[in-house]
């Protein structure tokens, strides 16, 4: 007979833990994301005293035609420079996709250059190029560097990888049936280029033209460093935070410059999805036919990008090592010394220790909590609200969510008040800062699992998390060393993020170079911006070591 | 009153997603060793119903009784059954060892043991050739037994198969559906297995349970749900059947089309308006004079390899054309053309009659 006990309903010992993770997160996220941006719009709505005061702060900020006008200045400079960065990028990304020149994978390699540099050394370069005693200062006319001309042309030298990224992607997705078709209803070249590769790759360029919007509009470092007395409203927010001690306005502007990011953001969020409906599955890959007149163009034109970011890298290093510029052009290594900044080389390896931090730390995180999202059975709606929260780092620029952090963390009655000025709140900021990117490319590799393995696994009795360290972590191993190379070179070269919440022990390299250059050690600031591409190099470099070995240790069944 | 003799039994199970009801009012008993399928269209819950014996779906109401012992309220992990998906689920970075030995490594068995087991069973699926390889190296029928082999190592005491041989081509389909019969034919191990192909629950089950719509429409072995289907949705459902509308008349005989059939039981009323279902082999075409002969207009004709579908235009079934299939040994069938008025009779013993709804 049936022994009729009643069993009360038990979950899974994983499904527990699962839960418990959720909540963890959710809880991370709200401390570390939506409370302090909810500090930092409470703040704008509070006088100096802490007293409320409606929107009297925005009357205050739409009164000021100075601090209005920065509003303009940050729309003009991003939209210039998307634009132009848009067309550069399109037309290296087809001559690296779509054609047959040689050399791709140097001309890859190279534009890729920038994202290992903090986005200020293209600003240093710049001066050292077209400044005051710059080589080639005739050559603007008499028009100043220092201004929009030098953001817009940094702007574009840092943000080029970024777009080019998006658009590759987008032209390698290109469906070799059409170009066929257009070929046999005898369209020419430049039809079929209009009608199939441009609309092929619309929601590439839309894309875009959102993410180099937002970077440039967010943007700390180089209006800082270039930007002269062309005020923009990532450098408002600085003055007023550090040089007039006026919180209240910088979270006004702050939300001035939070908005439209969110904007651009929403808007890039919806023509991505309606990409992904846009791909077949029986797509077949393009492969282009070699086109004499089209090719040769088009690696001249690589080759003279190739040589523009050579030059930028070249001068930036050629500056660090020169006595003193223009008069005395012998060489030196006494620009590493650091001197003027009076930290020496701490900075750095405060930078290298955060790096690792964040980037360890940050992999970890995002890693588990892109699976949880994805493969927990139960709790959707938790898990849905997770993987909401989980996208809007992307939209909020560094400059802000630092802000945001002084605000919140540096509160007395805050339990967690501990971590202000400490590595552990640059850390955290790095991390929550870069979430976004990673945790896309972890749910997009966690989603090729096949969803039974869980089933499976709790079928032969084993817990969930040792299938996680048996099967799922080998598998989608070569997406975890992408997450942390990413999360180190950003956390390397990162300015805006960190701008407010370094201490006297903690400073960064990225925020000593800054220093450097406001107190006119421009050589020192280019030594500096340097030293971080070469660690990014070299970690990059051994990146690339181990995980040649390990992943032929636990990809073989890939290659077979 | 439950069945005694039962190992699975599933009492008054329901689920449902939101206001969707996957499994309404489900009670079941499975016997020791029996093989049985869950047979219906996408959507019917048969999966539903798979995934709740092993716990990967949680019941909203109902009881799972498996070896005298409630387990409806345990989890997966607590569960005895070993499972095979459609997809096969292989861990990719394992080899076939390493997958099979997957489940017994956990139990805390030693390494020989272990070795030990595995080999015994690659060999019993055929594959002992292949232990080092990786699921990426062997086809998909391969892939499909070294999952099956590893649902089995640690085991237990039931195996669950969710539409496990619908990934692979139709010829290794027939093939592994024999040797999935060989293999429960050896091992006697009570099988639950959840399929969309009739042709496939017909040749490999002891019973099946055709379900739709969350319920089970009907239940019995192959032969008699084909030959007694119960209702029009598993008369239909269980290979091909031509739809007659008609009213009773009395025991022996049914009005259709203004004539009179005869038709050899029936319990309905007189007056009930019903449906006649014919199997389409069962519709002859030979010459032949009776009440239940009548003529129709061949308006199409498949050659399906081993016989004819032919397909005909007749007064009793004003809708679509009724369906009879005839053997190609048949000098006659070769000899059919389009446009041909043919007579058919259908044979009152094998007529199934059901009640009308509306």
């Amino acid at each position: 007979m049936f022994s009729l006990k009643p069993k009360s309903l038990t979950a899974d010992k994983s499904d527990k833990l699962g839960r418990i993770l959720v909540f963890v997160y959710l809880a991370m996220f709200f401390c570390f994301l939506v409370l302090p941006l909810f500090a930092l719009m409470s703040k704008s709505t509070q006088n100096a005293e802490g007293v409320f005061v409606g929107l009297e702060n925005f009357a205050l900020y739409l009164k000021d035609p100075t601090l209005f006008k920065s509003f303009f200045h940050s729309l003009f400079v991003a939209f210039v420079s998307t634009i132009i960065v848009v067309c550069l990028g399109f037309l290296y990304a087809f001559a690296l996709q779509c054609t047959c020149i040689p050399f791709k994978g140097l001309f890859r390699v190279v534009s890729l250059i920038p994202l290992l540099s903090p986005s200020i050394l293209a600003a240093i370069a710049l001066v050292y190029w077209f400044g005051n005693q710059g080589v080639f200062k005739e050559m603007l006319l008499g028009h100043s560097i220092y201004g929009p001309i030098g953001i817009i042309m940094a702007s574009v030298y840092w943000t080029f990888p970024h777009a080019l990224m998006i658009l590759s992607t987008s032209l390698s997705l290109s469906d070799a049936r059409l170009y066929e078709a257009s070929d046999a209803l005898k369209a020419s070249k430049l039809r079929t280029f209009f009608t199939v590769t441009i609309p092929g790759a619309k929601y590439g360029i839309i894309s875009t033209t959102f993410v180099v919007f937002i970077l440039v509009f967010t943007d700390f470092g180089v209006p800082k460093v270039i930007g002269g007395n062309y005020n923009v409203l990532a450098t408002d927010i600085y003055r007023e935070v550090v040089g007039m001690q006026n919180f209240q306005m910088g979270a006004v502007i702050s939300i001035v410059l939070l908005i439209p990011a969110l904007l651009a953001f929403a808007l890039d969020q919806f023509s991505r999805k309606r990409q992904a409906s846009q791909l077949t599955s029986r797509a077949v890959v393009y492969v282009p036919k070699p086109h004499r007149l089209r090719d040769n163009l088009l690696l001249c034109y690589c080759l003279f990008i190739t040589v523009l970011v050579l030059l930028m890298l070249g001068m930036a290093q050629f500056g660090a090592l020169v006595k003193f510029w223009p008069y005395n052009l012998s060489l030196t290594l006494d620009h590493y010394n650091f001197e003027v900044a009076g930290l020496g080389w701490d900075s750095f390896f405060n930078s290298v220790r955060m790096s690792i931090y964040a980037a360890f730390f940050g992999t970890v995180i995002i890693f588990i909590g892109s699976y949880l999202i994805e493969k927990m059975r139960a709790d959707k709606t938790l898990r849905d609200a997770l993987q909401m929260i989980a996208l809007m780092p992307m939209a909020i620029p560094g400059i802000v969510l630092g802000l945001a952090y002084i605000f919140f963390f540096n509160m007395k009655e805050n339990p967690l008040n501990f971590i202000y000025a400490t590595m552990i709140i640059l850390v955290i900021n790095t991390i929550v800062h870069f979430y976004t990117v990673s945790h896309l490319s972890a749910i997009t590799a966690i989603k090729k699992l096949d969803s039974e393995f869980e089933s499976v696994s709790l079928s032969l009795k084993v817990p969930i998390y040792k299938m996680f360290f048996r099967v799922t972590l080998p598998v989608c191993l070569p997406t975890v060393f992408d997450i942390f190379i990413y999360l180190f070179c950003n956390a390397m070269t990162t300015v805006s993020g960190v701008i407010f919440l370094y201490s006297y022990d903690t400073t960064l390299a990225s925020v000593s170079s800054i220093h450097l250059d406001e107190q006119g050690d421009v050589a020192g600031a280019a030594a500096m911006a340097m030293l971080i591409v070469y660690i990014s190099f070299l970690v990059r470099g051994i990146h690339t070591i181990i995980s040649t070995f390990l992943l032929k240790r636990t990809q073989a069944w890939r290659n077979i | 009153m439950e069945n005694v003799n039962s190992y699975l039994s599933i009492r008054n199970l329901n689920k449902s997603f939101g206001k969707f009801l996957a499994l309404d009012d489900v009670s079941i008993d499975i016997s020791p060793g029996e093989f049985v399928c869950f047979l219906g269209p996408s959507g019917c819950g048969k999966t539903t119903l798979l995934r709740c014996i092993a716990g990967l779906e949680v019941q909203s109401s109902g009881t799972i009784i498996q070896n005298s012992e409630i387990i409806s309220d345990l989890p997966t992990s607590q569960r005895d059954f070993g499972i095979v998906f459609q997809s096969y689920a292989l861990f990719p970075n394992l080899s076939c060892f390493h997958n099979i030995a997957y489940g017994l490594e956990n139990l805390g068995w030693e390494k020989q043991e272990v070795t030990k087991r595995v080999d015994e069973l690659l060999s019993l699926v055929g594959l002992s050739d292949h232990s080092a390889k990786y699921p990426s190296q062997l086809s998909g029928g391969e892939q499909q037994r070294i999952a099956l082999a590893r649902a089995i190592a640690t085991s237990p005491n039931l195996l669950l198969l969710d539409e496990p041989l619908s990934a692979l081509d139709a010829k290794v389909r027939v093939h592994l559906r024999q040797e999935l019969k060989n293999f429960h034919r050896r091992l006697g191990l009570t099988t639950v297995m959840v399929t969309h192909d009739q042709e496939e629950a017909l040749s490999i089950a002891d019973r099946i349970f055709v379900m739709d719509s969350g319920k089970i429409m009907q239940s019995g072995t192959p032969e008699d749900i084909y030959a007694n289907s119960s209702n029009p949705f598993v008369a239909n459902f269980i290979g091909m059947t031509n739809f007659i509308e008609g009213q009773v008349l009395d025991e022996g005989s049914i009005k259709v089309d203004n004539r009179e059939i005869a038709i050899n039981s029936h319990s309905y009323k007189k007056g009930t308006k019903v449906i006649i279902a014919a199997r389409p082999e069962y519709v002859q075409l030979a010459e032949k004079n009776s009440n239940n002969t009548f003529v129709g207009r061949v308006v199409d004709v498949e050659f399906l390899g081993s016989f004819l579908r032919i397909h005909l235009e007749t007064s009793i079934m004003p809708d679509q054309p009724l369906i009879a299939d005839k053997p190609m040994i048949d000098n006659f069938s070769k000899s059919i053309a389009i446009g041909d008025n043919l007579s058919f009779t259908l044979s009152p013993n094998h007529l199934n009659v059901y009640e009308r709804d509306n």
